[in-house]
């Protein structure tokens, strides 16, 4: 049985947090990261850039609608997930686009975090 | 050569050269901080030397330079490697400044399209236009906006993060995307001039160079993509509106409306520049673009000598194509107007009725201020009296409550 486990938290408290909070919490991230892999459990994982970078894509009536910003709605629940690599946003909406969820309810496109 | 021509060569230049910038270091904001290193360079030699024949080419060169300096100095910073590898990651990340003029055509273009893309929200599209392509400072696009300055400079800060961190392309969209991001740029182009021309809060009119700055980038768009009824369609309609702005209102500031305009004060060049480009955007094959009808709207006004010679039935068919095809509220109380000078004020008011009654306009002070001056011509005094009333209660640019107060004064 495969699980996402969905890591929820308050950015603009973490971004406001000092750099030895910051240190402390990747620590604990690279020590449990290393846990599940060791465990077999590990299947992939990433940061997300925040909310601020996010774009929601709909497609109604043939159209594709792209808005600035996360996913705000609440009659609305998370189903599913791609994970996708794309050459820029365009291809990523153009994408997003094309899931035949997109038609009925809303797909939020965030980037991923690359470190380095 | 005076602080005002180097200002002017600036203006002029800004977008153009952030636009090849951008394209030769690859990112956004060290392309518009070498633009100012190149700006703080000309400010200190072109008093002595005066302005190079070719000021782009000087300012392309300088902030290319600039930037590979910055570049440089971050890369050292960074990482204390060996000179050469340092020399191969700029190489890898500066692209060879190409002499060929004709790309820049392509890089304002790029640019237009990076800032109004429909990833960011209307009001950053709104403000990197301003700031990137027409090159106004973060403290003119504030003021224009009426927003503070720290408020503005947030909302630049956080489009430039999000293209950066989101990977927006800098590119012209392929064919199957194009109508639909020109679309949304001339989208972005008419709350430029709207906010400019038809101010919607505050003390003033017209803001003359949000007006000015809008039709710039009406011109500039209608010279890169020549041939698109959308786009000529829009600056015609811009320029149609403009030609009135000496006519629209008296020296102390009060609106005066169409009908008691005086039509010498029109501008005849802005007025032939928009017939001309109307003809063209109606030319066009396929259903008629919404901004090319409302612009053949107002050349039917810029051509009448007199307010009574006006072509009301042509004006009422025009709005008609435009409800059939791109239907509004705002459209049909327009609609409405225009009938009343074709078929009287009753089968008008019928209208305005019918649409206040769907409840679209609610909190729309035109609707009130329309139905009342329909009331008073046709003698309903103290129904014109409440509405008045009721579109006072909702207006909020100064100039349009004092004529409103006039009107409603004026029934006793």
């Amino acid at each position: 049985m495969n699980y996402l486990l969905l890591i929820y938290g308050n950015e603009a408290e973490f971004a406001s947090q000092d750099k030895a909070a910051l240190g402390k919490m990747m620590e604990e991230y690279g020590v449990f990261t290393q846990g599940i892999i060791k465990g077999g459990q590990f299947k992939a994982g990433d940061a997300l850039q925040p909310t601020s970078t996010a774009t929601t894509v709909r497609v109604r009536g043939g159209k594709t609608m792209t808005t600035d910003g996360p996913f705000a709605e609440t009659r609305e629940q998370l189903g599913g997930y791609y994970l996708i690599e794309a050459k820029d946003l365009d291809e990523a909406i153009g994408i997003a686009a094309r899931i035949p969820g997109a038609k009925t309810g809303s797909i939020e496109v965030r980037p991923v975090m690359v470190y380095g | 050569m005076g602080a005002g021509d180097i200002d002017r060569v600036f203006r002029d230049e800004a977008g153009r050269v952030l636009a090849t910038l951008i394209r030769l270091v690859g990112d956004f904001d060290l392309a518009e901080e070498s633009l100012q290193d190149a700006f703080a360079v000309a400010v200190e030699q072109w008093p002595a030397t005066g302005v190079p024949a070719n000021p782009r080419a000087f300012l392309v060169n300088v902030g290319r330079n600039k930037a590979i300096d910055r570049l440089r100095r971050q890369i050292s910073f960074r990482v204390k490697r060996r000179e050469l590898e340092i020399e191969a990651a700029i190489a890898r990340q500066i692209a060879p400044l190409d002499p060929d003029d004709d790309a820049i055509d392509d890089d304002v273009l790029r640019l237009v399209f990076i800032c109004c893309h429909p990833a960011l929200n209307r009001e950053a599209q709104v403000a990197l236009t301003l700031r990137a392509v027409c090159g106004l400072t973060t403290e003119q696009v504030a003021r224009a906006f009426l927003v503070g300055e720290e408020t503005m400079a947030q909302r630049l800060v956080r489009a430039k993060t999000k293209i950066r961190a989101a990977r927006i392309p800098y590119v012209t969209p392929g064919p199957d995307m194009l109508d639909e991001r020109v679309g949304g740029v001339l989208a972005v182009i008419y709350l430029v001039f709207s906010e400019g021309y038809a101010v919607t809060s505050g003390a003033a009119l017209m803001r003359e160079d949000l007006a000015l700055e809008a039709i710039r980038l009406g011109r500039l768009l209608d010279a890169l993509m020549p041939g698109r009824a959308a786009i000529a369609g829009l600056l015609a309609l811009m320029l149609l509106h403009h030609a009135r702005r000496a006519a629209r209102a008296t020296e102390d500031g009060d609106i005066v409306l169409l009908e008691d305009q005086d039509r010498s004060l029109w501008d005849a060049a802005e007025i032939a520049e928009g017939l001309a480009l109307v003809e063209r955007a109606l030319r066009a094959p396929g259903r008629p673009d919404p901004y090319a009808v409302q612009a053949a709207i107002a050349a039917l006004h810029a051509q009448a000598p007199r307010h009574d010679t006006t072509d009301w039935p042509q004006i009422v068919g025009l709005y008609e194509v435009m409800l059939r095809f791109y239907p509004s509220p705002v459209i049909e109380l327009n609609h409405a107007a225009a009938v009343a000078m074709v078929d009287g004020p009753a089968r008008a008011l019928a209208l305005l009725d019918a649409l206040a009654a769907r409840g679209n306009l609610e909190g729309y002070h035109l609707l009130p201020a329309t139905r009342a001056e329909l009331l008073r011509r046709l003698g309903r005094n103290d129904e014109a009296r409440a509405a008045y009333r009721a579109a006072l209660a909702l207006v909020k640019l100064d100039p349009e409550r004092r004529l409103l107060a006039r009107r409603l004064a004026e029934l006793g």
